[in-house]
């Protein structure tokens, strides 16, 4: 059932290109139906399978020559990126619904390259052939580019160059190892499940892992290889940043998980030497995470476009689902993949907040301007849900964001003590980011003077929109829910962590 | 029984005589060169889905012709040839289509475009190398002519650059077979073939002309790295691309590059497989230079022709690495055979795939050029999205396909090659991935500086494709997506013509 989330999206996205363009709002309406229908079948999967080991959807030759199967499952961990994908779709849209207000948005396009983005993000969770993973992974980039290259702002087209180059650098590196492993397990089959049971040779692996991890890295955000995010998050247009920081990361940090280090967890074992104390792959990774974290942060501090400190802030907070993944251990994994979810919804909601609440009505991101224009009395919706949003991105207990982060330091606590210190301190940094941003945005005491030096009084700005307010209960609501009762998700996490190949789950001491 | 491959071979030859008999009246030529390509088309097809399953030669024609020197007129199709047929025929359909206002000697025109037809119909058909060697040289005459009285500036150098490179090639080929026929006392490609495979050739030659194999294949070898190209004979290839008239260009690139590739598959490959795993390196080297530079180059054009000109360099270097990669000293185990399936069978696919994508691509540049009035750089347009959506929305679909994206016809095919290479030389494989990349960064550069950006003043009014516009193309970007998500379609036939010929080789 689960791959209806596939076929609706695509066949919306399809309608939606070949409708007439004058029909703005009913384009946005049904782009919005698309996304709920996909969203109720992700969350009715979620619901009935729950935490269940993995389930067959279809399987059907594709390429029988080849060894190639149309072939889909889901476990658990597909299960939650599945209905995180169809929370951002919706919350997506519902940001957006500015977009059908003019003839000249071309809101109908706008909103088939969404779709279709959405599609390809259903898709690659959902694959267990590597081919179909791949193609799914590929035909995702490309809507992600014209929505950045045609909707965005600041240098977009420049944005959109980086980032898709970035992404094909990436898959070619992916689609290397992915040929060389399934060369040399015989040329039989592109089955993930298939390919995990072959004993790839301990030196294939030391290879192959790093260059198909590093690939998928990419779209996670690692560092030094994070720097087309910040400009593609600032460049695309809203409900595109929402996806890119919300799932396409997640699309990276799910096939370094799924794919590279679940086909050749030996890749991940010692050299047998250690250079300046590093001594494995597992550790090199490690330590870029790391890097991630703090230096994502770090950057964020010093921003004064109110976009690029959400952006930066994105790389700090991938740096902890990579950094629990590599913990090896079962609570680290767990709450890598809970960091996934959650930063998906926070994530989403900073850049609404940013980029469409705050953006849309005074028309421009730059913190020095915004700090004279005293938000926090003029916009108190805002204002709050920035307060709300920032103090879930913090890691504050009761959001979703500080079980993850927890679960991510103590499974680091576990296999690197000194990275977990260091990772502490880059969310010491989040709090410090997010602090500054909120006061310069919105609590400033700078009073607003005119060009004769007299106090302004308090703008007038538009009023709420209804797509607004529903688009930030659904967000926050969920990233509340999931801090107050864990276990929704993590029930049906932790079982498919378990499930995994053993080699992945022994890096405790 | 009909022999139906020499009716395909003579309608567009008839045609082009009652085209020339036409002489001025332009409507007229065009409309007998759409009728005659039209039929060509029906019963390539009819060709392609009467072949089975079988791998073998299908529609054999055979009759003594000359028969003191022992050369019969021998015709058969197998996967490879009936690809080409339909190929041939979609592209020439797609070029006469594409043919507007040729004002001066329309009825040569035509008459030359549908002898060109001919001549790659005959080629991809003919199994005797007279016979074959006859259509080879016959399909470059109507092309040297075609650019030379129709190109654009500085047409008369590329036409003869054009027909002396060609030319060149020819001449090792043709002294090369004369040999084997010395040698061999034959010039039937299935005949000299097994006796290769047997190893019987390598005796023959080495009896009656001394140990000069390996120069027998560079012979070879030549006239068809000059054809398709590969680096660095290649030299003609752009300059030829970007003067010749653009439906020729798409003539040129489409069908006639196809040429080259299927010598090397029906020629090369299963007479001179020995001596080509003797000189593999140096050649993957050159093809993965082919692959690589073919995709820089083009990045650094500023003429659109010649980006696409050296874009078809590159893409048809990925067949010239499978198609070395394939070709092994000795002995093979079953993984490799495998490997050497899956790298043939993206070769083919990746022949008709690049040939219907890349005469899509000229389609639309012609479209281009006549709106624009003849300039195609690509700093003059921009912003093209908003006053011709329709026209960016499906010269993207092909551009797309010419990127490798999932879902459209080449990804299949150069997946298949990555997939069949790698294993056979990794390390080809893996510099090769660099074009992969750089083709992107090209194909989205155009996209950049066409589609998207400010509208500059003068292209406010750019007038979207019309109705018969839309739908000329629209089957063949349907094709390239029916391709793309079912490439069983093509590869099951394709497919068991390569396990056939892989049975009967020794590679």
């Amino acid at each position: 059932m689960l791959a209806f989330t596939i076929y609706l999206s695509f066949a919306g996205a399809l309608l939606l290109a070949f409708m007439p363009r004058a029909w703005a709002r009913t384009a946005r309406g049904f782009a919005l139906i698309v996304a709920l229908a996909g969203l109720a079948v992700a969350l009715t999967a979620f619901v009935q399978a729950g935490g269940q080991g993995s389930m067959a959807i279809s399987d059907q030759a594709w390429v029988p020559s080849m060894g190639i199967h149309y072939t889909l499952a889901a476990d658990g961990i597909s299960r939650v990126l599945v209905l995180l994908t169809g929370l951002a779709a919706v919350a997506g849209i519902l940001f957006s619904w500015n977009i059908g207000d003019g003839e000249a948005d071309r809101a109908n396009e706008f909103f088939a390259f969404f779709l279709a983005l959405i599609g390809g993000v259903y898709g690659v969770f959902l694959s267990v052939d590597l081919f179909l993973l791949f193609v799914f992974y590929e035909i995702a980039i490309v809507p992600k580019y014209f929505l950045i290259a045609i909707w965005g702002s600041t240098r977009r087209e420049y944005a959109a160059m980086k980032l898709a180059l970035y992404s094909f650098a990436g898959s070619a590196m992916v689609l290397i190892g992915l040929l060389a492993a399934y060369a040399q397990a015989g040329s039989h089959t592109m089955n993930l499940h298939m390919l995990a049971q072959y004993p790839f040779p301990i030196r294939f692996q030391m290879w192959v892992f790093p260059l198909v991890f590093t690939g998928f890295a990419i779209l996670a955000g690692m560092w030094p290889f994070h720097t087309w995010a910040p400009t593609g998050h600032v460049a695309a247009p809203t409900a595109a940043s929402m996806l890119l920081a919300g799932v396409v990361m997640k699309l990276g940090a799910y096939g370094c998980l799924r794919v590279a280090m679940t086909l050749f967890p030996h890749g991940l074992d010692p050299w047998g030497f250690s250079f300046l104390g590093i001594g494995s792959w597992r550790t090199v990774f490690a330590l870029f995470a790391v890097i991630g974290i703090v230096y994502g942060a770090a950057v964020a501090l010093v921003q004064n476009d109110f976009k690029f400190v959400i952006g930066y802030s994105s790389v700090s907070h991938m740096g902890l689902v990579l950094l629990g993944l590599l913990t090896l251990t079962q609570i680290g994994i767990d709450g890598a993949v809970l960091q996934m979810f959650s930063h998906g919804i926070l994530a989403g909601l900073l850049f609404a907040t940013v980029g469409r609440i705050v953006y849309v009505r005074t028309h421009t991101r730059d913190l020095a301007l915004l700090s004279k224009l005293q938000l926090g009395k003029a916009m108190p919706f805002a204002a709050t849900l920035f307060v709300i949003a920032g103090m879930a991105s913090m890691g504050l207990p009761g959001f979703s964001g500080f079980i993850a982060e927890v679960q991510v330091l103590i499974g680091a606590w576990h296999a690197f003590p000194w990275f977990a210190i260091v990772a502490g301190v880059g969310i010491v940094v989040g709090v410090a980011y997010t602090w500054r941003a909120m006061q310069r945005a919105f609590f400033s005491d700078t009073p607003a003077l005119d060009a004769q030096g007299m106090a302004v009084s308090v703008p007038e700005y538009d009023p709420v929109t209804w797509p607004e307010i529903a688009g930030t209960i659904l967000l926050v609501g969920t990233s509340l829910l999931i801090g107050l009762y864990p276990r929704l998700l993590l029930d049906v996490i932790a079982p498919a962590v378990q499930s995994l190949p053993h080699a992945l789950l022994t890096g405790g001491r | 029984m009909i022999p139906v491959l020499t009716l395909l071979t003579a309608i567009p030859g008839v045609a082009g005589l009652l085209a020339l008999m036409a002489g001025r009246r332009a409507g007229l030529a065009k409309a007998i060169a759409i009728i005659a390509t039209a039929a060509s088309l029906v019963l390539a097809l009819r060709i392609w889905f009467g072949l089975g399953t079988a791998g073998t030669m299908q529609f054999v024609e055979r009759a003594d012709w000359i028969p003191t020197l022992g050369i019969e007129y021998h015709l058969g199709v197998d996967g490879l040839g009936a690809s080409m047929l339909l190929l041939a025929a979609i592209v020439s359909l797609m070029a006469i289509s594409a043919s507007r206002n040729v004002t001066s000697n329309p009825g040569l025109y035509f008459a030359l475009m549908l002898l060109l037809e001919s001549g790659l119909f005959g080629t991809f058909t003919a199994l005797n190398f007279f016979h074959w060697f006859l259509f080879w040289e016959l399909s470059l005459i109507p092309a040297f002519f075609l650019i030379k009285l129709w190109g654009g500036e500085g047409r008369g150098r590329a036409a003869t650059q054009f027909f002396v490179y060609t030319m060149v090639g020819s001449v090792g080929l043709l002294l090369s077979f004369l040999a084997l026929y010395l040698a061999a006392g034959s010039m039937d490609f299935e005949t000299l073939a097994g006796m290769a495979a047997s190893g019987e050739l390598a005796t023959a030659i080495a009896g009656h002309l001394g140990p000069i194999s390996l120069w027998l294949a560079l012979g070879t070898l030549l006239g068809f790295a000059v054809k398709v190209p590969l680096m660095p004979f290649h030299t003609w290839l752009p300059a030829t691309y970007s003067k010749a008239p653009t439906p020729v260009t798409m003539l040129l690139t489409g069908a006639m590059s196809k040429m080259g590739v299927y010598g090397l598959l029906r020629l090369a490959l299963p007479i001179f497989g020995a001596q080509l795993a003797e000189m593999r390196m140096p050649l993957l080297t050159l093809a993965t230079l082919t692959v690589v530079f073919g995709a820089w180059a083009a990045a650094v054009q500023k003429d659109l022709k010649r980006v696409f000109a050296y874009s078809s360099v590159n893409h048809l270097g990925y067949c010239l690495l499978a198609i070395f990669a394939v070709a092994l000293p000795s002995g093979s185990s079953a993984a490799t055979a495998l490997s050497q399936t899956a790298a043939l069978d993206g070769v083919l696919l990746q022949m008709f795939n690049h040939g219907l994508t890349a005469a899509a691509i000229f389609w639309f540049l012609s479209m281009l050029e006549s709106r624009s009035g003849g300039g195609l750089d690509i700093n003059d347009f921009g912003g093209l999205r908003q006053p011709a959506p329709v026209f960016c929305g499906l010269m993207g679909i092909a551009l797309f396909s010419s990127l490798g994206l999932p879902g459209l016809n080449g990804f299949v095919s150069e997946f298949l090659i990555f997939r069949g290479v790698f294993p056979l030389t990794w390390l080809s494989a893996t510099v090769s991935v660099l074009g992969l990349l750089i083709t992107a960064a090209v194909i989205l550069t155009v996209i950049q500086r066409v589609f998207t950006g400010p509208v500059p003043e003068r292209w406010k009014a750019f007038p979207d494709l019309t109705a018969s516009e839309r739908f000329t193309v629209a089957p063949a970007l349907i094709l390239m997506a029916v391709l793309g998500l079912m490439p069983q379609l093509i590869l099951g036939t394709v497919n068991a013509t390569v396990m056939h010929w892989l049975a009967g080789w020794r590679l």
